[in-house]
Parts: structure tokens; C-alpha cells; sequence
């Protein structure tokens, strides 16, 4: 795209003569209006355009994105596979779209069914005993399994668990969400494998422990091979255990959450299940529990009555309570059922087992490039610790820099925070060979760039829209509205 | 062969395998215990066409029902989503990124959602906005615990009742597990927070914040004139929740002295999608700018001069601050935000205004017809009302009307109560539409 002609912001396009709506008639009689101290005193500055202007602009604006269908985005953690679009057809269906969430229950049995169907198919997957859709997202997912957890504690009269245990390779979202959930974090170190030290974990194991957090495989992508007995040791405690389900996606048809003792579990239905991410979201991320916790989940429920009939119970004394008005982020729901359905119970485990082999794969390829620090197979993901030779003065964010370059999403870049240059990459089941051959190249040729012209990758990217923005200025003088850059351009 | 979505032939996997000197792919899972390893095959359908598919589809949605007229409202509003809107947001550079980690390749999500900021800071007449949130609900309950957080050791929260009682429970379970102790204060005759608990309550102490709706519940709009002083007087936080589209015509919540804005910006042209996804707004004076919750898009320049827009002020955040962030958030609603976006420029202020005094009219109109009936009356007489009011009857009126209504191909509104009913007129519906429903009620 050409910025000099098409780089305006929207209220850089706008003139007070144009419009780009038409409204029915108003055939009602003119009423009062609203009393002057209710009324609105000083007129909203919002961008007045013309319809094929603004169709002009988001279009250009979309051209300075990279998405899955653009290239290859081997962002370690978010399970960046192709989205199906079948899965955008059918959720884009108008007697969904135009469903009011309180409609009543013998309304909108059609909605509530393919809820409850997704229930049970996740329920099978993570081998849990009922889930919960409603929550809007991976942390908002594992808030609402810890708000679960705090009211098992709570029913049982034991008030005195403050605490959430997690591993020092955690999600960030792992140590928040605990916090809003009003719970004490306790941190555990790796060891030098990447595991959880079980020694270490026994040590903070007490009565005042509610839950242990866990990434399995976790986000070196390591699968944690002490879990029968990290899951005997938390129980014994009286502390329950806590799936993140992240990294879900490799043991689709090889291993499930239920059966290697986790009591509560989150799903994101944007990693696993297919559903786009859209930027930011919206994302869904589902709660499962293990029988026995079924009373805790959070209403609104949707139950199957005894005709075979669905109604929605908006009320239940020993639930944890509500997380969301409604049932959640019923579209992005819709689509992770069409992907089930696209992949069938076959298909599912062909997707565990081809991320897994796609990772190795580029890991074996890599590793005489750069620091592998921890050797063997891995799952869907593996770290690199920055380059093998470290005399180049070439680091992990100059590598990734220069990846965009080349046409490729960099990988997560400084997480986990176990190593300095941390490089994290997962391809996903639904990259071919060719094109992770492809990146294969690039990577080694940006290590052997930084041995024989490392300026050119310390001063990546040069062929993007733009080129390395000025974060710390934006930090220091933050200009976050079109007001505030206004004002700015007056002052300069 | 592999399915449809991956690309390996039998070949590659052999290839790839060898160079991971394995023999098969049960070698890469020699790290899972045995004993954990699921040996069965899943209970669910095996793979499925897209003719297939359909068929499923086809055979349960066909169980919903749709109407003709939608008087529906209680937070959720039927309004038209601009052609455009569909049309743009599937244009995959938006609908397959990721959070914008690497602006230089996502300034496109990074450009919309600060048009997305700049649009709700108008809206909302405060100074800062984030990228977006889950929904309404969340908004307002991550807006009580800024509150909090803000007033360091002050830990109670006043909200008013007549706050939606859907968006009321999201708040008290986050209160709840916080920490937080959430009062509620009363409503008086004329279905508005009563002032007079305000000011007794705010004198007692300990008040972090106040929350309070715009228009509330019932579809009033309340007076809040001096609210902001009393407690700013006290060092309490004004927590506004309010309807966005509703915001060009009525006072803003900046107007009313608020200090932070939430609201569930469904109204502004996404679909009503059963529930979601829905798009949480949350708007905050400067002076919390370090407090709020979630991502925020800044303008800086690249090293070549360019204006471009980075993701900011990141140290609030959980992958940074971990659980001394401010939230656990991680998400926003991005595409949602992106719709929002779309949906003011088409619209602007004049579509905006235009839009919300078809609906006062007709919701006035309406609730004038309805009375004249004689079957129906205002639950609250003398109180000023936007779009939305709410009507009382004895049960079984009201179980006749809105069975006849439905039989008729109208949703009559959301039935809060046995003997409420609360109604919502949009530009969707015109005047013949709801002659019908008239005819309705005076037949029940």
C-alpha cells in the first residue's frame, strides 16, 4: 500500500458535508425532547466520511497486517493454525446473529443445543466431567477455574488456603489471574530440564496451598513427565491442581488433563480449536472440572431437562457464581464446533501428532544455529536461547526483526523468562513442509548474517510499512487519542 | 492421506521423522507416561464434509426461532450492522493476526484500535481509553477493583441497584473472590439511585468507589448532578456505566464529572449473536492513565519520521507485572473494536443522533399507546426514559401478552419480573410494527 496516499487516520478524512448511513423514516410524532440537564453538552468529535472512503481505508489499513493467511506465524504459545472457513459460514448464521441472549429458553432450543453438544465434546477431549463456555478467554478462563477452586475450599469450611503455586515458566496470565482471584502467588523454580522441581514444590505444599497451576506441556514445551506424582503430592495436600490448557493442542488424541489428575482445566478455543484470533480476540476460553466440582460452575448453566428439551438456569446457591451476563462468546463457540465436526475424532489426533512432529522438526534442523538449552523431544513448541555463537552481538529481538523481513510472523521473543534470548516456536500441524523448510532457511540465514554482516540484522526490519517505532517515546509521552495528537502537532 | 487442513504426505512425514531420528511419531511422546496415554479413540463424530456439516447445523439452528419485531433489549439492543462491516472484518489480515506484538507488521490492528480509543474517549467525554474489554460486565467489575487499587486501603464499593442485575452478579462474584465489600444503594420511587443513601453511606468511610448506570436498568435516565462532588469530596472514584449509542444525546459520563466510563458497546452495530461477542468499553480520566486494565495503542514515530502506533505504558500488564499487574487480561475484543471502529465512521454523531431519536420517539410513542390501553402501566410515571421502559401488569396479563405476541412474530421485550416487562424500541422497527403489537395488547 502507498502511505502517502492512503495513511490518514479516519478523522483525517472527514468533512462535516458527508455522511456515510441511511436510516429508515422516522414515522413516529416528534416527542419532547430529552430535559436540558440530561442532555449531551458539548458535541462528540466523530468522523463524518462517505461509505466508499471508509471502505477504502480499512481496506488499505488491512494491507499493513500479517495474519495466518498471509504467512507463516510461528508465535510460540499461540497456536497460530489456519482457520478453517467453513467455520466463519456457519457462525455466521442469521438465526444465531440475530438471537437475543435473554429470548425465552423454548426459543432458542436450537442455540442451546449446539452449546451443550460443544460441552460434552470438550468434556470428552480434556477428559473432564462437565465445562462451562461462558468465559470470554484464556485468563478469563483461568480466573473463573480459580474462583472454582476457592468455593470447593470454601464449602468445605476451609477458609485458610490463600495461596496459588505456580511454576517460574508460567503464562503471565497464570500469577494475575490468581492475584484478581484474591489469592497469594508462590512461585517454583525449574530445573535445569525445565520441569517442575518436585522437591521444591513439596517444600511450599501446606494447608494454606488452594491450587497448584500448570502448563502441560509446558511453555518450553516439555511435557511434564512427574505428573502422577506432582498430582499425588498436590492432593495429598488437600490443594487442587490447575490445567492451563494453552498448550493443548499436542495431546489432541495422545493424553488428557482428567487422567493425569488435574481437577479443574481451561481451554482457549483460539489456540486448539481453530477459532481466529482476530487481533486480539475475541477469544473463548472454556472451564472444565472433574466430577465432583460440577456444582461449582458458573451460571447462567445450560441443562438438558429429562424430555430431552435445553433450558438455562440463571441461579444456583453452591455455584461460584456469574462470570459473564450471558453464555459467553457464543459465536467463536459456534466455530470451534464446526472444527471438531471438520476434524472428527481422526482428524483430532493427526492435529496433536503433526504439531509435534512439525516442532521437532525444525528444532533438529536449527539446533547447530542456535542454543538449544535443553536437549530431547519436545511437543508443539521449543525455546531457543538467541543464537549458538553469542560473539555476534546480534540478540533475539534483532533475529525476529529481521524474520519479518523475510515474510514470517516472528516467534514469542523473551518468554519464558528462564533464558536471556528466549526464542519461542510452534508451527502449528498446518504448515507444510515446504514452507517450514523455507523458514528452516531463513533462520540459518539470519545466523550466518550475524557472523558476516551483522548490521544488516541489528538494524532490521527494512522492508516493513514501517520500521522500528519509537516505543520508549511512546511510553514516556503518550499520545493515545487523535485529541492528544492534535495537541501535539499544535505544540510542535 | 492427512485431512483436509494439513498438508503432509506420507512422504514428508517420513522425511521429517528421519531427520528427528525417530522412527515414528509415538517416539516424539516417549516423555508421556504410559499409563497416561489415552489409548481409546474419542467419543465424537468421526470427520465430517462440509455438506455434512451443513446437514448438523441446519438440523438444530432450525430448533431457534426468529422474529419479525424484537423488542428485546435489557443491555442488548437490535439495531442494523452495516453491510460493510461483515465485509471488511473478514478481510483476513484482520480476522488471522495476532495481538499486535510486532507493529511492524500489524499496523493495521494497532491504527484501528487507536481510532477505536480516540472514538470512545468522544463518546464518553474522558481522556483515556484502552483497546477494549470482554464485555460490559467485565468492564465494570475490572473498573470497581481499579477503584481499589486506586484508594489503596479503602476496600468498599457502593453500587446502585438499579444497575442491570445481570451485569450486578459478574460484579459481586469478582468482589467476592477480591476481596472487595460491595453495598448496594437502594432505589427510590421513581426507579433512580437514591442520593440521600449516597451521601449518608459515602460519610461513613472506607468508600473506594461508587457505580452507578446511564441509562439504568429501567431505561432512566437519572439525575447525577452533584454526584461527582460528593465523592470526590469523600476520595471516592464515580464509576459510570452507560449505553454508548446513547451517549450523543444524553450527558456523558466526563459531563457528570465520572471518572471512569464502562459499558458494553453491543449497541454500536454488532449483532446480538446470543450473547457474544460483545465489546467492553472502558474510558478513565488522565489521572488514572497507569491504573487501567488492559492494552493501549500510542502514536509515536519510526526511525525513519513515520507515524506509526505501538502497543504502550505495558508495564501495567500482566506479562510484564505478572500478579502485580493491573489485571489478568490479556485479550481484548479486537475485532469487535475493529466493528465499533467501522460502525462510527459510517455513522458519526448525525447517524448516531438521527438513529437514537427514532428510537426515543417510537419508545415514547409506544409507551403512551401501550397505556392507553389500559392493560399495561409505567412502572415508574414521572421518570424520564431513552429508548427503554418498563411496564407493569398483573402475571397473567403479561403471560398472555407475551404468548399472543410471539405467536404473532414479536419478541415483546425481556420479562424482569412476573408482573414487569421491560421494553426497548430501536431504529429496526417502524410504526407499523408496533401498531401490531398495540393490537396485541389490547386483545389480551
Amino acid at each position: 500500500m502507498n502511505k502517502e496516499i492512503y495513511g490518514n487516520l479516519i478523522f483525517e478524512l472527514s468533512n462535516q458535508n458527508r455522511k456515510g448511513y441511511k436510516l429508515p423514516k422516522n414515522d413516529f410524532p416528534d416527542e419532547d425532547v430529552i430535559p436540558e440537564k440530561l442532555r449531551r453538552e458539548k458535541e462528540p468529535q466523530l468522523p463524518q466520511v462517505d461509505e466508499p472512503t471508509v471502505v477504502r481505508h480499512y481496506t488499505n489499513m488491512s494491507t499493513n497486517n500479517f495474519g495466518v493467511d498471509t504467512g507463516f506465524y510461528p508465535l510460540g504459545s499461540c497456536t497460530m493454525k489456519y482457520n478453517p472457513k467453513i467455520n466463519e459460514q456457519i457462525a455466521s448464521d442469521d438465526s444465531i446473529l440475530s438471537a437475543h441472549p435473554y429470548q425465552p429458553d423454548s426459543t432458542v432450543q436450537g442455540n442451546l443445543e449446539l452449546y451443550f453438544n460443544l460441552q460434552r465434546f470438550l468434556s470428552e477431549i480434556g477428559g473432564m466431567a462437565e465445562f462451562t463456555l461462558n468465559p470470554y478467554a484464556g485468563a478469563h478462563g483461568e480466573l473463573t477455574g480459580l474462583m472454582i477452586i476457592k468455593a470447593y475450599h470454601e464449602s468445605n469450611g476451609d477458609t485458610k488456603r490463600n495461596k496459588v503455586v505456580v511454576p517460574d515458566s508460567a503464562h503471565g496470565t497464570n500469577p494475575a489471574s490468581a492475584a484478581v482471584a484474591g489469592f497469594d502467588v508462590v512461585e517454583v523454580k525449574s530445573l535445569p530440564d525445565g520441569t517442575i522441581d518436585v522437591e521444591s514444590l513439596k517444600a511450599v505444599l501446606d494447608d494454606s496451598v488452594a491450587a497448584v497451576m500448570m502448563t502441560n506441556p509446558n511453555t518450553l514445551g516439555i511435557f511434564e513427565k512427574n505428573i502422577p506424582q506432582i498430582s499425588e503430592i498436590v492432593h495429598e495436600s488437600g490443594a487442587l491442581l490447575y490445567y492451563d490448557g494453552a498448550n493443548l493442542n499436542p495431546l489432541l488424541g495422545v493424553a488428557r488433563p482428567g487422567d493425569m489428575g488435574f481437577d479443574v482445566m481451561h481451554i482457549n478455543l483460539h489456540k486448539t480449536f481453530s477459532t481466529p484470533h482476530g487481533g486480539g480476540g475475541p477469544g473463548s476460553g472454556p472451564v472444565g472440572v472433574r466430577k465432583g466440582l460440577e456444582k461449582f460452575l458458573p451460571y447462567p448453566k445450560v441443562v438438558r431437562k429429562t424430555d430431552g428439551s435445553f433450558s438455562i438456569m440463571t441461579d444456583d446457591k453452591e455455584s461460584m457464581g456469574s462470570i459473564s451476563p450471558t453464555l459467553g462468546n457464543f459465536d467463536v463457540q459456534v466455530k470451534a464446533l464446526t472444527y471438531i465436526l471438520s476434524l472428527g475424532k481422526e482428524g483430532l489426533k493427526e492435529a496433536g501428532s503433526l504439531a509435534t512432529l512439525n516442532a521437532n522438526y525444525i528444532k533438529e534442523k536449527l539446533k547447530e544455529y542456535y542454543l538449544l538449552p535443553i536437549e530431547g523431544v519436545c511437543k508443539h513448541e521449543f525455546v531457543f536461547d538467541g543464537l549458538k555463537d553469542k560473539s555476534t552481538g546480534v540478540t533475539t529481538l534483532n533475529i525476529a526483526k529481521r524474520l519479518l523481513d523475510m515474510g514470517y510472523h516472528a516467534p514469542t521473543i523473551y518468554f519464558p523468562l528462564l533464558f536471556h534470548e528466549s526464542l519461542m516456536i510452534e508451527p502449528t500441524e498446518t504448515e507444510s513442509k515446504e514452507t517450514i523448510d523455507q523458514f528452516i532457511e531463513a533462520m540459518k540465514k539470519i545466523a550466518k548474517e550475524a557472523t558476516e554482516n551483522p548490521e544488516i540484522v541489528k538494524s532490521a526490519p527494512h522492508h516493513t510499512p514501517v520500521t522500528r517505532p519509537d516505543d520508549t517515546e511512546a511510553a514516556l509521552h503518550p499520545v493515545v487519542t487523535w485529541n492528544d495528537l492534535k495537541q501535539q502537532n499544535n505544540n510542535v | 492421506m492427512s485431512h483436509r487442513y494439513f498438508p503432509h504426505t506420507p512422504d514428508d512425514v517420513e522425511a521429517m521423522l528421519l531427520a528427528c531420528g525417530v522412527n515414528n511419531i509415538d517416539d516424539l511422546y516417549v516423555d508421556v507416561p504410559d499409563s497416561l496415554k489415552f489409548k481409546k479413540e474419542y467419543n465424537l463424530p468421526s470427520e465430517m464434509s462440509e455438506t455434512e456439516i451443513d446437514r448438523y447445523f441446519r438440523n438444530i439452528l432450525k430448533k431457534n426461532r426468529r422474529f419479525e419485531t424484537v423488542l428485546a433489549g435489557a443491555g442488548y439492543y437490535s439495531h442494523r450492522t452495516p453491510s460493510v462491516i461483515p465485509y471488511l472484518t473478514s478481510r483476513s489480515e484482520f480476522l488471522t493476526a495476532y495481538t499486535p506484538y510486532q507493529p511492524e507488521i500489524s499496523q493495521g490492528t494497532l491504527q484501528y484500535i487507536f481510532e477505536f480509543q480516540s472514538m470512545m474517549t468522544q463518546l464518553t467525554g474522558l481522556e483515556i481509553s484502552n483497546a477494549s474489554m470482554y464485555d460490559g460486565a467485565t468492564a465494570t467489575a475490572e473498573a470497581m477493583i481499579m477503584a481499589v487499587s486506586n484508594a489503596r486501603k479503602k476496600n468498599r464499593v457502593l453500587i446502585s441497584s438499579v444497575m442491570n442485575p445481570t451485569v450486578l452478579k459478574v460484579v459481586q462474584t469478582y468482589a467476592h473472590y477480591h476481596g472487595i465489600t460491595l453495598e448496594f444503594l437502594k432505589t427510590d420511587q421513581n426507579g433512580s439511585t437514591s442520593k440521600e443513601e449516597l451521601e449518608s453511606e459515602l460519610t461513613k468511610g472506607d468508600v473506594a468507589g461508587v457505580i452507578v448506570s446511564t441509562p439504568n436498568f429501567y431505561g432512566i435516565l437519572e439525575d447525577f448532578s452533584g454526584w461527582a462532588d460528593i465523592c470526590h469530596q469523600n476520595k471516592a472514584l464515580l464509576i459510570m456505566n452507560c449505553i454508548p449509542s446513547t451517549l450523543v444525546s444524553i450527558k456523558s459520563p466526563g459531563e457528570w464529572g465520572a471518572d471512569i466510563a464502562v459499558g458494553d458497546a453491543q449497541s454500536l452495530g454488532l449483532p446480538l449473536s446470543f450473547g457474544g461477542p460483545y465489546l467492553g468499553l472502558i474510558c478513565c480520566t488522565k489521572a488514572l492513565m497507569r491504573k487501567i486494565p488492559g492494552r493501549i495503542v500510542g502514536a509515536t514515530v519510526d526511525n525513519k519520521g513515520r507515524r506509526s502506533f505501538v502497543l504502550t505504558l505495558q508495564a501495567r500488564e500482566q506479562h510484564i507485572r505478572r500478579e502485580k499487574a493491573t489485571s489478568n487480561i490479556c485479550s481484548n475484543q479486537g475485532l469487535m473494536a475493529l466493528c465499533v471502529t467501522i460502525y462510527l465512521s459510517l455513522m458519526g454523531k448525525d447517524g448516531l443522533e438521527e438513529s437514537n431519536k427514532i428510537s426515543y420517539d417510537g419508545a415514547h410513542w409506544l409507551a403512551k399507546e401501550l397505556c392507553a390501553t389500559g392493560k399495561l402501566k409505567m412502572t415508574f410515571q414521572s421518570s424520564v426514559f431513552f429508548n427503554e421502559f418498563c411496564v407493569t401488569a398483573h402475571e397473567e396479563v403479561l403471560n398472555k401478552i407475551t404468548a399472543l405476541a410471539m405467536e404473532n412474530d414479536i419478541l415483546p421485550g425481556v420479562r424482569i419480573d412476573k408482573d414487569k416487562l421491560l421494553i426497548a424500541v430501536t431504529e429496526t422497527t417502524d410504526k407499523k410494527q408496533l401498531e401490531k403489537f398495540i393490537k396485541i395488547v389490547q386483545t389480551a
